[in-house]
């Protein structure tokens, strides 16, 4: 109610005085899925198609009518301040870029907190982070919002999605995010559920829970798959309100939508935006890098396309046919072939029989003769050596890749890195000058980022300090001086007289690392996930024939798994008898297989029976005495190992019931006429106890008259057995006497 | 529908619905109530024999009833229909009503409907969609229709369409509503339900509905039907069982058809389709290999009523007294064949009214019923040869013929059956009466039969 209220007070100011249009740019992802690179220079500042990201965000954004936006950076905030304080934003009129700086922040969730602190936004904002890319126009979708505040002031905010298909075979968007599942209300286009990663978890990914709340009480609901989410959204004041009071929210997404979305009482609403046709797309990882890179090659991003001018893009640029852009003063001789979607930078050089294609070549690159350069991402001044290739790769400023050295697809070369010559560099590698730290906390996650800095305080921030003594020496060449030439590089990770330090990741990571990276997903690991999504595929279909046919099916699945494990078990135990498998090894198996069929213990004592029976019939015997004296004697040999399985009433019930299956089976018949004197070896070997056969007779009681033939053999025995336990008990109340 | 498609129709006649009780009995099964003074069922059969469905068989629960609805089909349909009748046991699922008639079915297309739909959806429509479409199963969905929407107070209806809306069917359709997705009734569901991903992600977008009915008339691919029936013996009803497994196996082996839609889509997608591309090229692997996967021709539809069409199930009491009022009004008078007065209702010519007696809108008069001085008869209908006294109020409920209704009676949302006998100042509210039975007293909300109550 609280909120309400406050949401109205700022209404009722905003209608009193138009505010600006303003925008919070977070310059800082709190991911590290650009390591190595992000350590040297934050992440809106790499270049993408020769131009920082954060140029693109701002352009889109002043493009767009935004009047004022706040710069929130963290990790290398001077170099971000430095940048803009030099750039053409400063000038532009009606455009003002305010950076706001912090050195302690982890999670967007205390960005916007100390946002909030300085009071500095006033009504509706656009919250979008300084890797975005787009060129949607935010009128419709700010004039949704305002309508829907109108009448709602619970609508804190809207979620800017499109609609991407993601890969039915690897489950991710071509962006490399992973599938999105969105609940909407295709009426009112609430968002009422919000779920990614899903994927985390094989069991839950099969199914799509839907909680009843979601769809009462409304028509109807849509579930997306086909969405992804831009990270673009168009926020009440109230947003900040909230992340301040509620202190835990870090994530964007993972905790203040949730949140908002599973926080009945407060009522607070999100709503999406579904674009049409406009391009938005934040670049996440470096495969939505290389797909974004693509996309403004192709013009998908126009008008922010290479060939007009924006921000520092002041170079003159010459588009030729198939999509290939040369900056002025490009060096290219007439062997060279630059293939389609290519960009030279200003000042490259060119040298004979090169062959470029899907690649952008940044400024004042050297690349030598007889160089193949296939779908990578090359920085400033890079030298590239004679005889090198390089595949889907990405090579940060001022590296230089040696004569014959190759570099496989996926690597990430950081700033200044050297190929020694003819190096072969393995695909997925990641290299760098800075040293892998030792301790690292590992995660890309913030979330476990903050943990980690509230419980070992020192590894982050030391990496912090570390990035930001970094910051404070951009000179011209850091590495020197922070790694003296004394340093040695190894030879197997760089070649001959290379530099830089191989990144290992993590292990879970090392396998997804084909996920994210630049290079197209390989052919073999397409066909791996093809093959288990069919296996999954018909997993289902066993599951769906077991959901269907109900509980009948269900007993028969257990009937037959009964079965399974009964055969497994007998083989177990015939291994025991025969072969003299020791005794401690055997029960440990059959302890396995109990707990791997999920069977009761009762079930063991059975199969431990039935493979003593079928042990004495396989003996042989031409008389039912022969195979009485047989019985007994095998039963007296393992009654131990038995007795083991007949610890309860029940077992030595379910051993007489498996018992008399036995007998009228055609293979057991054998035993039906000594079904009685058999019970008396069990009995007087103690295997099984008076209690379980009186309990068996009495259960058999009530039996149909066929099933009673081994009740009727043994009436003469039970009868005994009942006087005696009476006499027992008049024998205790003797005693008690 | 001038050729003559493959068709054949089961029609699924019920027994002695227990839901009914007491209107239904063994000497008036389901199928014979009368909705607007004509056996229920006879609704049905015209439907079919106006969309040229003709060859139809019959499926009763119990010997009993089967005899009585043989007897009456003989009697009205033999010239026109060519009826076969089945008699399954009286517990059976509608899933063995049709495992039951399976060995009969020939023609390429099976229609099941059940017997108690009263509706005007042209049924050669469904027919002719599901054998444009190719489809294995066609089931009809209607827009939920909320009963007596003017009128009624305003505060319990909110609370009732909650109550309502939660116990209604689930019903997933792609965003083009041209396939089923999902379905579930609401029974089968506890806190959340559960849909395979595979489907959400092989549509893209999965719309839930509750908004929507399964109106129990489903058209289906012999073939298919057959194999599935014999295949899962488990499976006892169509809507709860059957339904939904054919929907959950319609992506069993990637469907071609669907998989390719997002390519070949046009109109507003274009942006995205350009782009896609894009992913082909990356990986014509998996491309391949999903458009060239097996073909599984399992294909569920389902065919949306227009709202201005008519469509309503008898299965409770008060939809029994709604159709009722329906029939007798400008609403689905069209299906009883009757002719409407001006004032929007159904008066016989041989039935007499008393002095300042009037009846309103959404009545039935039926033939030699009679009526004392100062009656008021209110969106209700009343059978034949009735005898109704002096005085006497009847609102929103159903008479039946032969009855007796003493002077000063008041009658309100009830039932009223057969040969029962109403004594002076009666006043019911929300009641049956089940056939023959004597009422004195005030009653309010109870079952009044001659034998016991359960």
């Amino acid at each position: 109610m609280a909120v309400k209220k406050g949401g109205k007070a700022v209404d009722v100011a905003d209608d009193e005085t138009p505010v600006p249009l303003q925008a919070i740019l977070l310059a800082d992802s709190f991911a590290q899925k650009f390591r190595p690179i992000t350590l040297e220079r934050p992440k809106v500042l790499l270049p993408l198609i020769n131009i920082p990201m954060i140029d693109y965000t701002l352009e889109w954004l002043a493009s767009a009518g935004v009047e004022e936006v706040f710069v929130f950076c963290c990790a290398h905030a001077k170099q971000i301040t430095d940048y803009l304080g030099n750039s053409s934003w400063q000038t532009q009129p009606n455009f003002k870029v305010v950076p706001i700086e912090s050195h302690d922040c982890v999670s967007a969730g205390e960005a916007l907190r100390l946002i909030d602190e300085r009071n500095v936004v006033r009504g509706d904002f656009i919250l979008v982070s300084g890797d975005t890319v787009s060129n949607m126009s935010l009128k419709e979708v700010l004039q949704e919002h305002k309508e829907r505040r109108k009448s709602d002031k619970l609508a804190v905010m809207t979620i800017v999605v499109k609609r991407s298909h993601a890969s039915p075979v690897t489950h991710q968007t071509r962006l490399g995010n992973d599938e999105l599942l969105l609940v909407i209300d295709p009426l009112t286009k609430e968002l009422l559920h919000y779920d990614d990663g899903l994927l985390n978890n094989p069991n839950k990914a099969r199914q799509v829970a839907v909680d009843r709340s979601l769809y009462l009480n409304k028509p109807s609901i849509c579930l997306c798959t086909d969405l992804q989410d831009c990270y673009i959204d168009i926020c009440s004041p109230e947003v900040l309100l909230l992340f301040t009071d509620n202190f835990d929210y870090q994530h964007l997404r993972r905790d203040f939508v949730k949140g908002i979305l599973s926080d009945e009482i407060s009522g607070n609403k999100i709503f999406t935006y579904e674009l049409h046709g406009e391009y938005a797309s934040r670049i996440d990882n470096l495969r939505s890098y290389d797909s974004v890179s693509k996309d403004i090659i192709h013009r998908w991003t126009y008008p922010i396309v290479p060939d007009i001018r924006f921000a520092g893009n002041n170079v003159g640029l010459k588009i030729e046919r198939c999509n290939v852009y040369r900056e002025n003063g490009v060096m290219l001789p007439r062997s060279a072939r630059i293939g389609p979607s290519s960009v030279l930078g200003q000042g490259t050089s060119v040298d004979e029989n090169c062959v470029i294609s899907n690649s952008v070549i940044g400024r004042n690159c050297v690349i030598g003769r007889n160089v193949t350069i296939e779908g990578s991402y090359l920085w400033d001044n890079v030298t590239i050596h004679d005889n090198v290739t390089i595949q889907s790769a990405v090579i940060c400023d001022g590296c230089v890749v040696r004569a014959g050295a190759r570099v496989e697809p996926g690597t990430v070369l950081s700033f200044h890195v050297v190929i020694g010559q003819n190096f072969s560099v393995p695909s997925y590698s990641k290299i760098s000058l800075i040293a892998q730290p030792t301790e690292e906390d590992s995660s890309d996650e913030e979330l476990e980022y903050v943990e980690a800095t509230s419980v070992t305080t020192e590894s982050p921030q030391k990496l912090l300090e570390g990035e930001q003594q970094l910051t404070d020496i951009t000179g011209s060449s850091p590495q020197m001086e922070r790694n003296p030439p004394t340093v040695a590089w190894k030879e197997s990770e760089v070649g001959p007289s290379g530099a830089g330090f191989k990144w290992f990741m993590r292990d879970e990571s090392q396998e997804e690392e084909w996920r994210y990276s630049v290079a197209p997903i390989p052919a073999e690991k397409i066909e791996e996930m093809r093959l288990r999504e069919e296996q999954a595929g018909v997993d289902d279909f066993d599951q769906d024939a077991g959901a269907v046919a109900e509980e009948e099916e269900e007993e028969l699945d257990s009937v037959k798994k009964k079965r399974d494990f009964e055969r497994e078990a007998e083989e177990t135990f015939r291994r025991l008898f025969l072969d003299g498998v020791p005794e401690a090894n055997v029960i440990l198996e059959v302890k396995a297989l109990r707990l791997g069929f999920n069977v009761e213990g009762s079930d063991c004592a059975a199969a431990c029976f039935k493979s003593i029976i079928n042990l004495a019939l396989e003996e042989p015997f031409t008389k039912d005495s022969e195979l009485f004296i047989i019985a007994k004697r095998l039963f007296s040999k393992w009654k131990a190992i038995l007795r083991n399985y007949l610890t309860t009433e029940d077992d030595q019930v379910e051993v007489l019931l498996k018992f008399e299956e036995i007998c009228s089976e055609p293979a057991g018949k054998a035993f039906a006429p000594i079904f009685c004197p058999v019970l008396r070896v069990l009995y007087d070997q103690e295997l099984i106890f008076e209690d379980a056969i009186l309990s068996w007779a009495s259960e058999k009681q009530d039996a149909e008259e066929g099933d009673k033939i081994f009740l009727r053999q043994c009436e003469a025995f039970i009868k005994w057995l009942e006087e005696a336990s009476e006499e027992d008990d008049d024998d205790d109340d003797d005693d008690d006497a | 529908m001038g050729q003559q498609m493959n068709f054949q129709v089961v029609l699924l006649a019920g027994g002695v619905s227990k839901q009914l009780f007491p209107l239904v009995s063994k000497e008036l099964p389901k199928a014979l109530l009368p909705l607007g003074n004509k056996p229920l069922l006879s609704y049905t059969l015209e439907q079919l024999e106006s969309s040229n469905l003709k060859s139809i068989i019959v499926v009763v629960a119990g010997e009993d009833v089967a005899e009585q609805i043989r007897a009456w089909i003989s009697g009205a349909y033999d010239d026109r229909l060519s009826v076969e009748s089945v008699t399954v046991a009286e517990d059976a699922g509608t899933a063995d009503a049709l495992r039951a008639v399976a060995s009969r079915l020939t023609a390429e297309h099976i229609l099941v409907i059940s017997g108690d739909l009263v509706c005007d959806i042209p049924l050669g429509a469904i027919a002719a969609t599901h054998c444009r479409k190719k489809a294995s199963m066609t089931a009809l969905l209607c827009a939920l229709q909320v009963a007596g929407t003017s009128d009624g107070s305003s505060g319990s209806t909110g609370k009732e369409k909650a109550k309502q809306q939660s116990s209604n069917d689930v019903i997933g359709l792609d965003p083009s509503h041209e396939f089923l997705t999902f379905m579930a009734s609401a029974a089968r569901i506890d806190k959340q339900l559960q849909i395979q991903r595979s489907i959400v992600r092989a549509f893209g977008r999965v719309e839930l509905h509750t908004d929507l009915v399964d109106d129990h008339l489903y058209v289906f691919k012999r073939t298919i039907l057959q194999e599935v029936l014999e295949g899962c013996p488990g499976i006892r009803s169509i809507k709860e069982e059957l339904v939904p497994y054919l929907i959950r196996s319609q992506l069993q082996r990637s469907n071609p058809t669907i998989q390719s839609k997002p390519l070949t889509e046009n109109g507003g997608e274009q942006f995205e389709r350009k782009i896609a591309p894009n992913q082909l090229v990356k990986s014509p692997l998996e491309q391949a290999s999903l458009l060239g996967a097996q073909a599984n021709n399992m294909k569920c539809c389902a065919y949306i009523v227009n709202k201005d069409r008519y469509c309503a199930r008898v299965n409770s009491v008060q939809s029994f007294i709604d159709v009722n009022q329906d029939v007798a009004g400008e609403r689905a008078v069209h299906l009883t064949g009757y002719d409407i007065s001006r004032s929007n209702n159904v008066i016989h010519p041989t039935s007499k009214l008393g002095y300042k007696s009037t009846v309103g809108p959404h009545c039935m008069l039926g033939e030699g019923s009679e009526m004392g001085d100062k009656c008021s008869i209110k969106r209700s209908v009343v059978g034949r040869h009735c005898r109704i006294g002096s005085g006497v109020k009847i609102m929103n409920s159903v008479v039946m013929d032969h009855v007796t209704i003493d002077d000063g009676c008041i009658v309100q949302g009830s039932v009223i059956c057969n040969n029962a006998h109403l004594q002076e100042r009666v006043t019911l509210k929300d009641c049956q009466v089940g056939a023959a039975y004597i009422v004195s007293g005030e009653h309010q909300g109870e079952a009044l039969a001659k034998r016991d109550k359960n």
